[in-house]
């Protein structure tokens, strides 16, 4: 039982260890801000004559 | 040369994004005519006076063309001629500028009017005043100490 | 073999060739944010220039001075450290060289700041014709780029130095970078060049009555954007090299980086007409030519975001950090030389996205010469680029001058990077609000008779005094950490960070080292995006323009 334990332990610190998951979120936080800007500009340069 | 899956992920989405901007802007220039300001036309700056088009500053009707008005500026150190004009509400307007002297910039705050006018060449846009209101007209490229207190007004009145 | 060149030190004697350029670059930061604090001074309306002082004058100081001077010195020294740390000390010939061009680009600034001085060159950091300076002003202009001609030449005496000796051996990464960004500048430096010699000198000493100003702007713009790529690379070579020393972590990818410097090398030049969009004199197809080609070198950068957060990531995680974000806690936030720089890299993503939407073609109207301008600007250059100046000066300095960066500085140097964030939050912030607005830029305050839309800018320029005093703090702060790292920091060993790959088996394949390809492509690029135009610009020229002084 404690060396399943121990496995079941070892597993999840390696995947956690080399998750690059924050990494995507936060370039993706990135583009969601350049698309928002870029759009926001070009309604004002719609609405605009 | 080994890339990550999220960075093949992210990069997929970074370009496709840039993609999309291109294309809304292609579409709208090349097909909706919507391009910046790019005359090719040219005028000998020290004619100005003389140019058919630039004898007489100001706002004038015209028949047979796309648009219903030219409203023609000169730009000089430090005044843009005229230096008010009155512009129907919706009347489609080619804005036709030059310079005198050395290089300006005729910006109208709050539109899309924006154009660089420079020595030689004839800048112009073309479009259709809808909104009532009274739009500052001021230099933005700076051209000698009074840069800032170069200005006209462009009244839309209805 | 790969290490035996990687010096522990930067030789004493190549340490006094990059400090003579950081003396430069820091009295340039001390000029020239004087004029920056004068000019928002004046812009709120409240305060007057006294003895007739110009405040076209003070602002091409602040330009010039800031713009030029400061970053040309600062990257070409830290350049030649880099270079120094990474490839092995140079030679007498190359050092010799090295102090050459350092003479020539200092002769050069004295020169033109004597003019701005004497008021015989209002013109602005960009010197447009037919707004015609003293000769004197482009002469010396020409010289600060001669003279860095001569530093790039050390370098890449350096680098072609190391490939010899190392056969088959990808070059160190950070040798690499600075040989790239050396490359892009002598490549775009001889557009203004160009335009300086063959117009604008013989021009102002009268020897030809007038000038082409279409072929003028295009050879000035030519090299005005590969030049904001000439300061963000070298930003570029801390975020990916020497940051993840700092933090204690690794280089995400030695490959990718190289391949980002490549593409800015291709992409940063073919693409000047988007300062040009709203001018007459370009065909429209031409310039959303270039649009696309400016679309482009955007992917290096996003490039670059991904592998700083995961660099980050990977850290926090092998420190034990879990969740979505724990990473974030493990980093040294305590340490000025990596969160002075990392406000940085926050600043570039605004000013990434507002560099996008500047070069959208027709959009340009919206903004172009609108003071959204200079708040864009003061993101990239003046807070991205600069913070990570300082953030580099805080142990470059004192490794060079055999001292060490104490907790104390330490602790100024980071209210100094927090006082810079706060200043150009309000600062950069207002100017990009006013700008939409259409509130110009490079304009001295003026209610422009009594106009509604004029009166509703106002407060926005009293926001931008308010930033730009509390950036002038950050200034005055950041020269008294220098003159502390440079003279009075207690005597110690303070280190160079060098980051290692995450993986050090995959070797940089040696493609990136092929100049003939890469300089290759770039010039096919340019010809093939300015060609065209630029014959237009020549064949279909309206009449020459007189000079004229009108300041």
């Amino acid at each position: 039982m404690a060396k399943a334990e121990l496995k079941s332990e070892t597993k999840t610190e390696i995947e956690d260890s080399s998750s690059l998951k924050g990494t995507l979120v936060s370039v993706f936080f990135v583009g969601f801000f350049i698309v928002v800007l870029w759009v926001g500009v070009y309604f004002l340069y719609l609405d605009r004559f | 040369m080994h890339m990550h899956k999220f960075e093949k992920i992210w990069l997929i989405f970074g370009v496709t994004a840039l993609l999309v901007f291109l294309s809304v802007l292609g579409v709208s220039a090349f097909y909706l005519g919507n391009q910046p300001p790019s005359c090719l036309a040219v005028v000998d700056p020290t004619k100005v006076d003389e140019h058919e088009t630039f004898k007489e500053p100001g706002l004038k009707k015209v028949e047979g063309k796309d648009w219903d008005y030219e409203l023609v500026f000169v730009a000089q150190a430090f005044a843009y001629t005229p230096g008010t004009v009155e512009v129907p509400l919706g009347a489609k307007v080619k804005v036709i500028a030059t310079s005198k002297d050395v290089i300006h910039g005729f910006g109208v705050a709050g539109t899309n009017i924006n154009m660089m006018v420079e020595p030689g060449y004839i800048s112009e846009i073309v479009t259709t005043f809808d909104k009532v209101g009274e739009y500052l007209v001021l230099c933005n490229e700076y051209c000698g100490s009074g840069h800032h207190l170069m200005t006209s007004m462009i009244k839309v009145v209805e | 073999m790969l290490k035996t060149s990687l010096n522990l030190k930067v030789d004493r004697r190549d340490a006094k060739l990059v400090m003579a350029h950081f003396y430069v670059a820091f009295i340039a930061l001390l000029v020239g944010g004087l004029a920056g604090l004068l000019q928002v001074l004046v812009r709120s309306g409240k305060f007057e220039l006294p003895a007739g002082i110009g405040y076209y004058q003070i602002l091409t100081v602040h330009g010039v001075v800031l713009g030029l001077v400061l970053t040309t010195f600062f990257i070409m020294g830290f350049q030649l450290a880099a270079v120094s740390k990474t490839a092995g000390t140079f030679t007498n010939k190359q050092r010799t060289i090295g102090w050459i061009g350092f003479w020539i680009m200092t002769i050069g600034t004295v020169a033109a700041a004597v003019m701005i001085l004497l008021n015989e060159a209002s013109v602005l950091y960009t010197f447009y014709a037919p707004l015609q300076a003293h000769f004197v002003f482009y002469l010396g202009l020409t010289l600060v780029v001669v003279g860095s001609w001569a530093v790039g030449t050390t370098i890449i005496l350096k680098y072609a130095e190391w490939r010899r000796a190392n056969p088959g051996q990808p070059s160190p990464l950070l040798t690499f970078m600075a040989l790239v960004n050396t490359m892009m500048w002598i490549v775009a430096t001889i557009g203004v060049a160009a335009t300086v010699l063959i117009q604008l000198l013989p021009w102002s000493l009268g020897l030809v009555e007038t000038v082409n100003v279409g072929v003028s702007r295009t050879l000035f713009w030519y090299f005005g954007h590969p030049l904001v790529y000439f300061w963000l690379l070298p930003a570029y070579m801390a975020w990916y090299v020497m940051i993840p020393k700092i933090i204690g972590g690794k280089i995400f990818s030695d490959s990718l980086a190289r391949m980002s410097f490549i593409l800015f090398l291709l992409f940063s030049i073919p693409v000047g007409f988007h300062h040009q969009l709203l001018e007459p004199g370009i065909d429209p197809a031409w310039k959303f030519l270039q649009v696309v080609l400016t679309f482009l070198v955007v992917i290096p950068s996003l490039m670059t975001a991904f592998s700083l957060f995961a660099t980050f990531e990977s850290y926090g995680r092998s420190q034990g950090a879990t969740g979505l974000f724990g990473w974030l806690k493990k980093l040294p936030w305590k340490d000025a030389r990596f969160t002075v720089p990392f406000i940085g890299m926050l600043a570039f993503i605004p000013a990434g996205a507002g560099g996008i939407v500047n070069a959208s073609h027709q959009m340009n109207q919206v903004v172009h010469n609108t003071v959204w301008v200079t708040g864009h600007f003061h993101l990239t250059v003046a807070t991205a680029v600069v913070l990570t100046f300082f953030g580099v000066s805080f142990w470059l300095v004192p490794h060079l001058t055999g001292r060490k960066l104490t907790k104390k500085i330490n602790k100024l140097a980071l209210i100094q990077g927090y006082l810079w964030a706060i200043g150009m939050t309000f600062m950069s912030g207002a100017m990009h609000a006013a700008g939409l607005l259409g509130a110009p830029r490079r304009s001295s305050f003026s209610e422009y008779g009594g106009a509604a839309q004029a009166a509703e800018w106002i407060p926005y320029q009293i926001a931008q005094a308010v930033g730009g005093s509390i950036l002038f703090i950050a200034i005055i702060l950041m020269l008294y950490i220098f003159v502390n790292l440079a003279f009075f920091a207690p005597k110690g060993e303070e280190e160079f960070p060098v980051g290692e790959a995450a993986n050090q088996e995959e070797k940089a394949p040696m493609v990136f080292e092929n100049w003939k390809l890469w300089l290759g492509i770039t010039v096919l690029l340019i010809l093939f995006a300015y060609t065209i135009p630029f014959i237009d610009l020549i064949k279909n020229a309206p009449p020459g323009a007189q000079g004229y002084k009108l300041w």
